[in-house]
């Protein structure tokens, strides 16, 4: 079955060094994301995503593909059982880009197996819209109570 | 115009839903592709796609000379957690009290 794609974008009232920040700072992703993103960064790293559930739960591995700061970073994404599978990794592209006195983000995940094409599908818009309004307002969405 | 009403008005015909549902079905589909089985003519079709472009109800990717079109379900997810789970909470916060009156009782 060939593999999903999804491509999601949002505008945000922000500049491109604060949406980077927001998406590889561990303690700014754990405010509207409810998970650390964590890692040095660099193309070849592992990252984590980890839970903020007191027990630190790995919910996503991957590894580092292409870092631009502020411009462009690439990940491979996979749940911890199937780490050691490249096959079930999927990839994540995500691209910043300022418009005007907007900054447009946009998330490509492809690369994806059925079984978390589903899961994805829910994911992305709750997470940026959540992203947009701690950017904007200062607060993130309560989407996660 | 706000975001907002860009986004309602885009949905408020029933030809973009149609072709957002589409969508939802099946990811990356180009102009013809979307024509298939649909009784309107390629520019309109083009036309309710630039509408729905503008909303940012559906993003695009090139491949090559191809234009892909998928669903962007940002937007409508900010219209639920603006104009829908609002109310919800109130309405399921309103039936709590109720029952635990009337179970009190």
């Amino acid at each position: 079955m060939a593999r999903e794609r999804f491509v999601y974008v949002t505008y945000i009232a922000s500049t491109p060094a604060r949406v980077w920040k927001a998406l590889t700072d561990g303690e700014l992703t754990r405010q509207y994301w409810k998970h650390t993103n964590e890692s040095d960064w660099k193309p070849g790293s592992k990252w984590k995503h980890v839970a903020d559930d007191g027990q630190k739960t790995v919910r996503l591995v991957g590894q580092v593909v292409e870092v631009i700061p502020n411009k462009r970073l690439v990940l491979t994404w996979a749940e911890p059982a199937a780490a050691a599978d490249a096959a079930r990794h999927s990839r994540v592209a995500i691209e910043i880009e300022a418009v005007g006195e907007m900054v447009r983000l946009t998330v490509t995940h492809d690369e994806l197996q059925p079984e978390m094409a589903q899961k994805i599908g829910a994911g992305w818009p709750r997470v940026l819209s959540s992203l947009k309004s701690l950017l904007e307002t200062g607060r993130a969405l309560d989407t996660w109570a | 115009m706000k975001d907002v009403d860009t986004v309602f008005r885009a949905l408020a015909d029933p030809s973009r839903r149609e072709l957002l549902d589409r969508l939802f079905a099946r990811g990356g589909q180009t102009l013809t592709d979307l024509c298939q089985g649909l009784d309107m003519a390629r520019q309109s079709v083009s036309q309710h796609l630039e509408i729905l472009e503008a909303a940012n109800l559906i993003s695009v990717q090139w491949q090559g000379r191809e234009k892909l079109h998928y669903v962007n379900p940002v937007p409508i997810h900010a219209i639920y957690e603006r104009w829908i789970r609002k109310y919800e909470q109130q309405r399921l916060t309103a039936l709590h009290a109720f029952k635990t009156r009337l179970e009190r009782k």
